[in-house]
């Protein structure tokens, strides 16, 4: 290694491999991954914000994470969204198609996406 | 796309309670789920809860499960990986027993064990991946290094750590930044220059200096790049006990490693510093973790101390200016250079900045690794870290600085431990072992282990030491056995101050502390050895005799055959209400075991 841009290079690569280890974001999006979930396709879900978040530049602030089932089995697959100081917004019967929108709107501009929400859905 | 990480502890503690299996199991589980593209395995060093382990955490939501066997592994990749559902039974509860409320907020951070800790030297260790560079870079590593070979000039380096208020880590607190600054200056026109690390970790319960080596290697390599253009060297050796084979292997690792990246090596960042790193690997006496004794080792001589002066920064390893700072020490140094030293004077006391590891052992509950900022007194670390005594015991002492140190009684626990509060109250901060004992403990036994181990580790050298150890040792034994006389510890204590006055080297002059403290702290107790014939604890063997209660033995023989020199028989006399003769022991026989009254049921047996 001759120079210290070099350095800073592998830093920037290897950051998002750590980034996880370093506690959790200002954003939590919860996957739920119970039986009923991951038949319904959370699976897809679920690497869908894995891959959106990493891609868009989001890991900083975005942690994704999974929990069993909700209780709301005929909803699934549901994501919902922690943000500090703010309400749980509830996302149902997501695809992989719902997650880009969601991570575009709302992770990243900030405006709940409500027509894919429980309220909008019963 | 990886979405969870998955970090196995790969410490000494972890590895012997099989953490290298559930690595295994986790690889095999993971490929079996399908799960090999978005859970990545991560072995690292030591977390600090070495009762615990094995110890495993799961990223991002940071679940801790402790005491895992490869059978538990199965259920956390299905259950957890795949299906998201925290294994609840090997969540890891303050208590070990508690019911954890709310299992989803168990993470490692909110557990009391960590939340009054401040990792400054400990900062990667469970964190980082050791064996990849990689992992080091992105946590900034080697970003101090770049710093100060390109921004900084070599005063500037010394002066930081000057101002940051940073002392040796290895016990007696010198100065690093005024170990540096002689180094640079006292022989202006030295060919050849040397630093030196020490982590000849000696003290019986000390392991901090093994967990940075084998959680953050990257981190000791930096800092000591650093140390040589700071003082003009361009020489490492890493002196390294040979019973550390985990540490051994990932410094080797690290070395290499830096050596591909060309951070270790020639023109280091195209500035034309050189810095190379070579291990030399300990036999194991404890005479050299003494910075000259250690240094004659390193040069192929039998490790004994040499006097001072000359001192190291004038007249080191081969006659050469040669600074040497503990493994602690030089795991600070990148994140002062990188932080800047007010923020690591902003922690601690007046004359001890920053942070301590301490290795918590004896009768504690949560046995091992802790770091706190400098202040922090002994009933924070003992009750809220560490979890207080168990069994519902009671706080007798806490021994810190090994061989070299002192108990602390209990009327002393509020004290802010730094390095001359410490001195003060008759003990030192030593590496960081802190011991901690309960009222089971004996405290004239205590300083006879502490005795047995310096008059074996003595090199020899001188008489005070060699000579003197031993007769302590004798007085000592003698109390234990219950032959001891009053005008016997004025004597010790005549002969422990000639000692101290008199050694030549560390060891010598520090060997008789365990002895001093205890004479200071519990004189009662060695009162009781010598006018009562008595062992308050019931550890002295000479001094206790095992008693069977007539009236509550039914005469079962459950201790008889369990005595393993047959010292037990019946008696003649049976108890009312008993349908058997009572049994009683036979003091000339007994071997005060204890099996016997391990074994009764009915407590009929007691020792006193």
């Amino acid at each position: 290694m001759k120079s210290l841009a070099e350095l800073a290079a592998i830093r920037e690569k290897m950051k998002d491999r750590v980034v996880l280890r370093e506690g959790q974001g200002d954003i939590r999006v919860v996957v739920g991954m119970a039986t009923c979930g991951i038949a319904a396709g959370a699976r897809p879900v679920l690497s869908a914000f894995v891959e959106g978040v990493a891609n868009e530049g989001l890991s900083d602030k975005v942690t994704v994470t999974q929990t069993g089932c909700i209780g709301i089995c005929q909803y699934e697959p549901v994501v919902e969204v922690f943000e500090a100081g703010k309400e749980k917004v509830t996302y149902v019967k997501m695809t992989a198609e719902k997650a880009k929108e969601v991570i575009e709107k709302h992770l990243k501009g900030g405006s709940v996406v409500s027509e894919y929400t429980i309220g909008s859905n019963q | 796309m990886i979405r969870s990480q998955v970090l196995i502890c790969g410490g000494t503690g972890c590895t012997s309670s099989g953490s290298k299996a559930i690595q295994k199991a986790f690889n095999e589980q993971i490929e079996i789920a399908g799960l090999s593209e978005e859970v990545k395995l991560v072995q690292t060093g030591c977390f600090g809860l070495c009762a615990l382990g094995p110890v495993v955490i799961i990223y991002p939501d940071g679940t801790f499960y402790s005491r895992v066997t490869p059978d538990d592994v199965p259920e956390i990749v299905s259950e957890h990986l795949l299906k998201g559902r925290v294994v609840e039974r090997l969540v890891y509860a303050d208590t070990g027993e508690e019911k954890v409320e709310n299992v989803a907020d168990v993470s490692l951070s909110d557990t009391a064990f960590y939340k009054a800790q401040h990792r400054v030297a400990l900062r990667n260790c469970g964190v980082i991946n050791p064996e990849n560079i990689d992992e080091y870079i992105a946590m900034d590593g080697y970003a101090a290094l770049g710093k100060v070979l390109t921004e900084m000039t070599p005063e500037e380096v010394i002066d930081v750590v000057l101002k940051s208020g940073l002392r040796g880590r290895g016990g007696a607190g010198f100065p690093t930044g005024r170990k540096w600054s002689m180094a640079r200056t006292l022989v202006p026109d030295a060919d050849q220059k040397y630093v030196c690390c020490n982590a000849d970790e000696g003290d019986p319960g000390a392991f901090m200096d093994r967990s940075v080596l084998e959680g953050d290697p990257h981190a000791v390599l930096e800092a000591m790049a650093i140390a040589g253009y700071a003082i003009g060297a361009n020489q490492g050796f890493i002196y390294v006990r040979a019973e550390y084979p985990i540490a051994v292997a990932r410094l080797k690792i690290a070395i290499q490693q830096a050596h591909e990246y060309g951070l270790l090596g020639k023109n280091i960042f195209g500035t034309g510093f050189d810095f190379d790193i070579e291990l030399r690997l300990g036999a194991g006496a404890f005479v050299c973790g003494e910075e000259t004794a250690l240094m004659t080792s390193i040069e192929g001589k039998r490790g004994e101390p040499r006097p001072r002066p000359p001192f190291p920064a004038v007249k080191g390893l081969f006659g050469k200016p040669t600074i040497l700072n503990n493994v602690e020490t030089y795991a600070n140094i990148p994140q002062i250079i990188l932080k800047g030293a007010d923020w690591f004077a902003s922690m601690g006391t007046e004359k001890s900045k920053g942070t301590k590891v301490f290795a918590l052992g004896g009768k504690i509950k949560h046995t091992g690794l802790v770091e706190v900022p400098m202040g922090t007194t002994l009933r924070q670390i003992v009750e809220e870290i560490g979890g207080g005594i168990p069994n519902g015991k009671k706080f007798k002492a806490a021994q810190t600085g090994g061989p070299s140190g002192g108990c602390i009684p209990a009327e002393h626990l509020d004290v802010p431990i730094d390095y001359d509060n410490l001195i003060a109250i008759g003990s030192m901060m030593g590496s960081g072992g802190l011991i901690v004992m309960d009222e089971d403990n004996c405290m004239v036994d205590i300083a006879k282990f502490f005795l047995e181990f310096t008059v074996d580790e003595s090199c020899g050298k001188c008489t005070p030491c060699r000579v003197g150890t031993k007769r302590l040792l004798e007085m000592l034994t003698k109390i234990t056995e219950g032959k001891g006389t009053l005008e016997d510890l004025d004597r010790m204590e005549e002969l422990c101050n000639y000692i101290k006055q008199n050694a030549l080297c560390g060891l010598g002059q520090t060997a008789p502390n365990p002895v001093l403290s205890t004479l200071r702290y519990f004189r009662d107790e060695y009162v009781a050895h010598i006018v009562d014939k008595k062992c308050p604890a019931g550890v002295c063997k000479s001094l206790l005799s095992y008693k069977i209660d007539r009236e509550k033995c039914i005469g079962c023989g459950m201790c008889a055959r369990n005595c393993p020199a047959n010292a037990i028989s019946k008696t003649d006399y049976t108890a009312p209400g008993k349908k058997l003769p009572a049994m009683a022991i036979d003091p000339q026989k007994c071997v005060k075991c204890g099996a016997c009254m391990a074994s009764c049921k009915f407590k009929a047996i007691s020792k006193e």
